[in-house]
């Protein structure tokens, strides 16, 4: 057999403009769904046509928390869990920036839920893409808040007891104003999902389920990613509107995907410009970001 | 760049030190607060929210210190002068974004009313001890600079001053205050906004592609980097080189946090700020910090009365530690004394560097209360022999 | 391809014809794109590139209707198309 050894072609792949080509190859294992989702960031930021300067992506700790530094954007890569509060921040103080959140469900849930939860409460509008492959797996493999009932990770080795978080509901019932739920192989659905969740206005969250291939298919004996992604092909039940008590994943369990939530409701700032209002009167000012909206 | 007329309330005013630290902030120019109720510092945050709607500031309560702390990075990143305060408690949970903002290099400000610890301790009654934590409270390795008020007008200017070493440095400034400073109510005489100077945040002249977050310059301290400017910039709380990429080895921590340490070592003489008095001719130098320089006086004065040669020293700036100096005296004096609110933090360093060229005492306790003048005058009266 | 409704404007429909682009150095031999190319181009080679996958190859090239699933797929940014215009057949064909 022969090896063939070529030259790095120079051509450039579309989602290059988008990239830090200088930072790729990533480190995310063969088969991993990280890529996956990226690209569908970058299709939905491609195809919003937003003006790329004023996109900014915030990402925690984690295999999920390195997207922030492969794209080519003003991009954060902050502390575990804090994410969500850093981007807090960073919206106030540049409301006229779209702000996205992308890590993974250790991070967003587990370390940082009491923030997912408040700032979804407040109705800041942020845009919250958590990557959830049930398992913590930048650490190999340890359980999450998300691992479902039954299934191994290096740390539940004879099986997963705890209830897992129902993500979709979690964020709903905490005030997010658009929810959805779509894997890693529902691309062109979770790019449009995406979109919606960048336009629009307040909390948005979309949960995407993405293979780990090196320890949750590893460690339950499920194969590759690939096989995951067929499990995906296989068992994914589009339920536009589901009641969200009824879309928790068990293992191994069919996984129900869809738009769940898309609501209206005053953002933060509309009820803090609100609120200013009611209190003041014309004296009031509506608040145009931190350096008077410059 | 002179203080913004609409931010000051020029005046006297009869305020304790937490509402004297959310003026000073305001005069500064602060424009969002990310805080969380602790005792003794709410007043800090309740200041803030009761003037920012009409000033165009934003404060939010967030839901712990740990968000407190991110938000105001993620703020000051977004290109605006962010400060949080708290006490003990909460101390300790934001020391995990404090070492986020020294290692992303963000310029903020952070007050820690100090209570009695440790844990829950005594959240109504002053201490001294997080000095330590200050100093080394996140993990690994970096300097710091601390500002100890001693009194609600002091307050108001240091935390003015924080400010301008926040941006000066591009780091995060501590103001260690406590629960009697921010108490205590006093006259506070804030100046007209044109007698306010204020450092403005430097900024890359660069063009996008050719800025870098965390470019080395001979004075150590990089320029900003802004945001929505199309710089396209990544900034990492993991060991980072120039470009603020992450770079896993040896070598770039070796230079990652050299920066860190050098930019406020190289800087320290300026940034050092001590009040000294009596020191030319004495025997004996007495040194502390916050209210506690303020207890020592009734001691001071009577030993001077009976003749000992003592002279003070107030650190204004607690760190970086006034190491030269303290060296420089430690040769000429017979003793030197720390007094400060806890068994001996600050102390150690005086200790260090008096590098047993004199005696050195501490007159220290748990905290709760301030020192009784007598323990200070029987230390002096000690330290004299 | 058989219809068993044909479209009024059947004439003026062509069908898009994409030109692979595999960036081999960057696979990491997920598979994925052989797994779900809805016209079955692709396959994983027997070749090997310098980390030691198998990157596809295309088997049947002018298949490709650049439909972009691949790309949209690949999770190492490791292969795109591109359309070519003058190739489109038409669909009455």
């Amino acid at each position: 057999m022969s090896v063939k050894v070529e030259e790095l072609v120079r051509e450039e792949h579309p989602m290059e403009k988008l990239l830090r080509m200088d930072r790729i190859p990533h480190i995310w294992c063969p088969t991993c769904g990280l890529g996956t989702t990226v690209t569908a960031l970058a299709a939905a930021l491609e195809q919003l046509e937003l003006d790329l300067d004023n996109v900014a992506v915030v990402s925690g700790i984690g295999c999920t928390g390195r997207v922030a530094g492969y794209m080519k954007l003003d991009s954060f890569h902050t502390t575990h869990g804090r994410a969500i509060p850093f981007a807090l921040g960073l919206h106030i103080a540049r409301p006229d920036l779209k702000v996205i959140v992308f890590s993974g469900d250790g991070d967003l849930i587990s370390i940082g839920g009491n923030h997912l939860i408040h700032t979804a409460r407040r109705n800041v509008d942020l845009t919250v893409i958590c990557v959830n492959n049930f398992i913590y797996a930048m650490t190999g493999g340890q359980v999450a808040p998300t691992t479902p009932i039954t299934a191994r990770s290096a740390t539940s080795p004879y099986g997963n007891y705890e209830h897992p978080f129902n993500l979709p509901l979690l964020a709903a019932s905490s005030g997010a104003v658009y929810v959805a739920r779509w894997t890693a192989l529902h691309v062109r659905r979770l790019t449009t999902a995406i979109k919606e969740a960048i336009t629009k206005p307040g909390f948005s969250f979309v949960e995407v389920i993405a293979p780990c291939s090196t320890l949750y298919a590893r460690l339950n004996k499920l194969g590759s990613g690939l096989d995951l992604m067929k499990f995906y092909h296989d068992n994914s039940v589009i339920r536009h509107g589901a009641d969200l008590k009824e879309v928790d994943i068990d293992y191994q369990s069919k996984i129900a995907v869809g738009k769940f939530i898309d609501i209206e409701k005053p953002t933060y700032i509309d009820c803090m410009n609100e609120g200013g209002k009611r209190a003041f009167g014309d004296k009031y000012k509506p608040y145009g970001g931190g350096n008077g909206g410059n | 760049m002179k203080a913004d007329p609409k931010n000051v309330l020029t005046g006297s005013h009869y305020l304790d030190g937490n509402y004297a630290c959310a003026e000073g902030a305001i005069a500064a120019g602060c424009k969002f607060f990310g805080g969380y109720p602790i005792t003794p510092s709410t007043e800090i945050a309740e200041r803030v929210s009761q003037r920012f709607p009409l000033l165009g500031g934003v404060f939010i309560q967030m839901e712990d210190e740990l968000a407190s702390m991110a938000s105001i990075l993620g703020s000051s990143w977004g290109g605006v002068k962010s400060m949080s305060c708290t006490s003990g408690p909460g101390f300790s949970l934001m020391m995990e974004n404090f070492g986020l903002g020294i290692m992303l290099e963000t310029p903020c400000v952070l007050v820690n009313v100090q209570r009695g610890g440790p844990s829950t301790g005594l959240p109504t009654l002053p201490g001294q001890a997080d000095m330590m934590q200050a100093r080394w409270g996140s993990h690994g390795d970096y300097e710091v600079i601390a500002l100890a008020p001693d009194s609600p007008q002091e307050s108001f200017e240091l935390v003015i001053h924080a400010f301008n070493l926040s941006e000066k440095y591009r780091m995060p400034v501590l103001v260690m205050t406590d629960e009697c400073v921010g108490h205590m109510t006093e006259k506070v005489v804030i100046p007209p906004a044109e007698e306010i100077e204020l450092l403005e945040r430097k900024y890359t002249d660069k063009k996008p592609g050719e800025a870098l977050p965390f470019e080395p310059t001979s004075d150590g301290v990089s320029p900003m980097i802004p945001i929505g400017k199309g710089h396209k910039f990544h900034i990492t709380g993991l060991t980072h080189d120039y470009r603020g990429y992450p770079v896993i080895n040896a070598e770039t921590q070796e230079k990652n946090v050299r920066r860190l340490i050098d930019k406020v070592n190289m800087h320290a003489d300026e940034i050092i700020w001590l009040e000294e008095k009596d020191v030319e001719d004495a025997e004996v130098v007495i040194m502390a910090y916050g209210i506690s320089s303020r207890v020592i006086q009734p001691a001071v004065a009577k030993a001077r009365k009976e003749g000992i040669k003592i002279g003070q020293i107030k650190m204004v700036t607690v760190w970086p530690f006034p190491e030269k100096r303290v060296r420089e005296l430690a040769g000429k004096v017979k003793s030197l004394i720390m007094v400060e609110m806890n068994y001996g933090q600050v102390f150690l360093e005086m200790d260090r560097c008096a590098a047993g060229k004199c005696r050195t005492y501490l007159v220290g306790h748990a905290g709760g209360t301030v020192h009784n003048a007598v323990d200070v005058y029987n230390t002096i009266k000690e330290a004299v022999k | 391809m058989e219809y068993w409704r044909t479209p009024l404007d059947i004439d003026k429909l062509k069908i898009p014809r994409g030109e692979l682009h595999i960036i081999k150095e960057r696979c990491k031999g997920c598979g994925f794109c052989v797994e779900y190319c809805p016209k079955g181009v692709l396959k994983l080679s027997e070749e090997f590139n310098s980390k030691g996958y198998h990157p596809p190859e295309a088997i049947n090239p002018d298949e490709c209707v650049n439909c972009d699933l691949c790309e949209m797929l690949c999770p190492d940014f490791a292969i795109y198309c591109v359309r070519i215009e003058a190739d489109e057949k038409e669909v009455a064909n």
